[in-house]
């Protein structure tokens, strides 16, 4: 294939210059800024610092918090992820049998992902509040213990069922509309081979469903991981002890709570280093599973 | 295999009468060709058969039930798509075996079935691959062969060589042709294509704005069509069809030429259907009038001129031998053949 090539030099600098200095300096110094304190040591005003090799991580991954926090994140993650992808794949496979109205429950359906993660989280955490939520109340006149703010199991609960609610606004909009490029006549042909809905459904829309699929799936998983914070913030703040406690919400709280750079910059290190690994676990062995029509 | 019944069919979407009422009988083995201009309503009619869409009104039985109220997978029939509809993510073998499987088939029986309709097809080479990775009428064959290998009662064949090119139609033509008469196989197949419907059907189902115009084998829908509209859609070039005045002595043509005609039934205003090929040249000095030749369209064994009647502005079109002198501009003197002319009412375009 001919390459076309400008004739400018610096042009094309220039133009690539805006995208270039946000991802230098808003991605990869940050992520040095990481590397690089996480083998020093700061002394407690701040005002020097000295080099330690592996030791903070070797601190790290011996603290029995951190561990926690690695379970905490997996089962979050997990449950978040998955919860999310199954409703929003059910509720779009609904909204695709409305004849009416479809244009009505699209709109409501994506509402959701307008909301800041603070804020949704707030509003869990009013309607489930065990003093005054709105819902708190009906579930405890149902003989259920309810009380996230002591209960860790409850407090998971809620994060889980925030950040859930928020992610499937996102999921439901890229399963409609891989639905949507599904040819009508394929669920036709599935019908006269004698399929039923259901029968269909598991093998031949899902099946094509599945690039959609894997592409929530590794944002879901990197949604989960990262861009949860703002909910476990709002709602419990990693409590009740360490029960909601992520490890990003460890890496902000030994950051910029207690102020331990070091330890928090290994975390946050461990955590690409995570994000990674699992990203490209993610497109070695999933993808090789998904067709692309 | 069965026959297959539809007893005043009728269509409406949201009060609107798409399809007025289809009466037919299909016999068991038969192959009957739907065809029309496009939105005449003969997909609509098809799918009406195939349960993908709701009959309004009237009774369709495939065999001897009723399946007005059945699911698609309940009438025992197969269909090809207009796009093939193959499973994008199974392989040849996947996509003829997926009916089967639900019928609850074994394995050495699927196997069987898939074997011979892929031998039947010329298919074997290609059982492993995906349909991306074939060409169009390799597509094309697994769509039959997915919908021959469930032996049906009913095939159902929608617009199925349309999306082919030119040459490959013609070769799928006869192998459906060939398919179907083997396997006796009852089948109703839809076409916008006059040629595929004259060359394939045991009968024709010619549909116009959602009427079935006429119901015939094709030797009679081209030689007695029943309707103005049927004699100008089958056949090609077109009939010429024009408004003549019949009396006892004959016929007046446009541009005031009189030809004697004698025992003509018709009297008054009606429509002259004429086939270009049963316009003659006149050498002798018999009944004629004349035709100024504005073109001529020479194809080899044919010729075609394009004409008009003289004083008139009627156009003609002639079909003649290839080895005619005729030239563009000259006057021809045109005879009728008594017996090959076709008369429509000027009011309801039906045959007189």
């Amino acid at each position: 294939m001919r390459r076309t090539v400008f004739p400018h030099k610096v042009l094309p600098w220039l133009l690539l210059a805006p995208q270039l200095a946000i991802t230098l300096i808003f991605f990869y110094w940050p992520a040095a800024q990481a590397f690089r304190q996480s083998v020093l040591k700061e002394d407690p005003f701040g005002l020097s610092s000295t080099f330690v090799g592996l030791a903070n991580f070797r601190k790290v991954l011996s603290d029995p918090n951190y561990l926690n926090a690695l379970q905490v994140t997996v089962v979050f993650s997990l449950l978040v992820a998955f919860g999310a992808l199954a409703i929003a794949l059910f509720l779009a496979v609904q909204a695709e049998k409305i004849i009416r109205g479809k244009g009505f429950y699209r709109t409501m359906m994506i509402w959701p992902y307008a909301v800041a993660p603070a804020i949704a989280g707030m509003l869990w955490l009013f309607m489930f509040n065990p003093s005054f939520g709105t819902l708190a109340w009906p579930l405890r006149q149902l003989g259920i213990q309810w009380n996230p703010l002591l209960d860790g199991g409850d407090a998971m609960a809620l994060v889980v069922a925030a950040a859930t609610w928020k992610q499937i606004s996102y999921n439901f909009l890229f399963f409609v509309a891989g639905l949507q490029a599904i040819p009508k006549s394929l669920l036709e042909a599935a019908a006269i081979d004698g399929a039923s809905r259901r029968h269909a459904f598991w093998t031949v829309v899902f099946p094509l469903l599945a690039p959609t699929t894997f592409f929530l799936l590794v944002v879901n998983t990197v949604y989960a991981l990262f861009d949860t914070f703002g909910i476990i913030h709002a709602v419990t703040g990693g409590g009740p002890g360490k029960a909601t406690e992520t490890l990003v919400y460890k890496v902000y709280n030994d950051g910029f709570v207690n102020l331990i750079m070091g330890d928090s910059a290994a975390q946050s290190v461990i955590l690409m280093v995570i994000v990674i690994a699992l990203t490209a676990f993610q497109f070695r062995f999933i993808e090789r599973r998904v067709h692309y029509a | 295999m069965a026959r297959i019944q539809l007893h005043d069919v009728r269509k409406s979407y949201a009060g609107q009468e798409v399809i007025h009422g289809v009466t037919m009988d299909i016999a068991d083995g038969e192959f009957v060709v739907i065809v029309g201009p496009s939105g005449c309503g003969k997909s609509t009619l098809l799918r009406m058969v195939a349960g993908l869409e709701e009959i309004t009104s009237g009774q369709v039985s495939i065999g001897d039930r009723v399946v007005n109220d059945l699911e698609p997978r309940e009438r025992n029939i197969a269909m090809v798509f207009q796009n093939y509809a193959l499973y994008p993510h199974m392989t040849v073998r996947e996509n003829m075996a997926y009916g089967l499987k639900i019928a609850g088939m074994s394995r050495p029986e699927i196997e069987a079935a898939v074997a011979r309709a892929a031998a039947m097809l010329e298919l074997e080479p290609y059982l492993d691959r995906k349909p991306r990775q074939l060409s169009g009428g390799q597509r094309q064959r697994v769509a039959m062969g997915r919908a021959l290998v469930r032996e049906p009662a009913a095939l159902l064949l929608d617009e199925p060589l349309s999306n082919l090119d030119a040459k490959l139609r013609v070769q799928m033509r006869l192998q459906i042709r060939d398919l179907q008469q083997r396997t006796a196989q009852t089948t109703l197949y839809v076409t916008h294509d006059q040629v595929e419907a004259m060359t394939l059907a045991d009968r024709l189902i010619v549909m116009e704005k959602g009427l079935a115009q006429q119901i015939a084998t094709p030797h009679e829908v081209y030689t007695a069509p029943a309707t103005e509209f049927v004699a100008g859609f089958i056949g090609s070039p077109a009939m010429n069809i024009f408004t003549v005045t019949c009396d006892d002595s004959g016929l007046l043509l446009p541009g005031g030429h009189r030809m004697p005609v004698p025992g003509l039934a018709a009297r008054g205003e009606v429509r002259l259907g004429l086939r270009p090929e049963d316009i003659c040249l006149v050498e002798d000095d018999s009944p004629a009038f004349p035709v100024l030749l504005r073109s001529i369209e020479w194809l080899g064994a044919d010729a075609f001129g394009y004409g008009v009647i003289e004083g008139s502005d009627v156009q003609l079109t002639l079909r003649m031998s290839g080895q005619t002198s005729v030239a563009r501009g000259d006057r021809l003197r045109v005879g009728l053949p008594a017996d090959r002319l076709h008369f429509f009412s000027t009011v309801d375009g039906h045959r007189l």
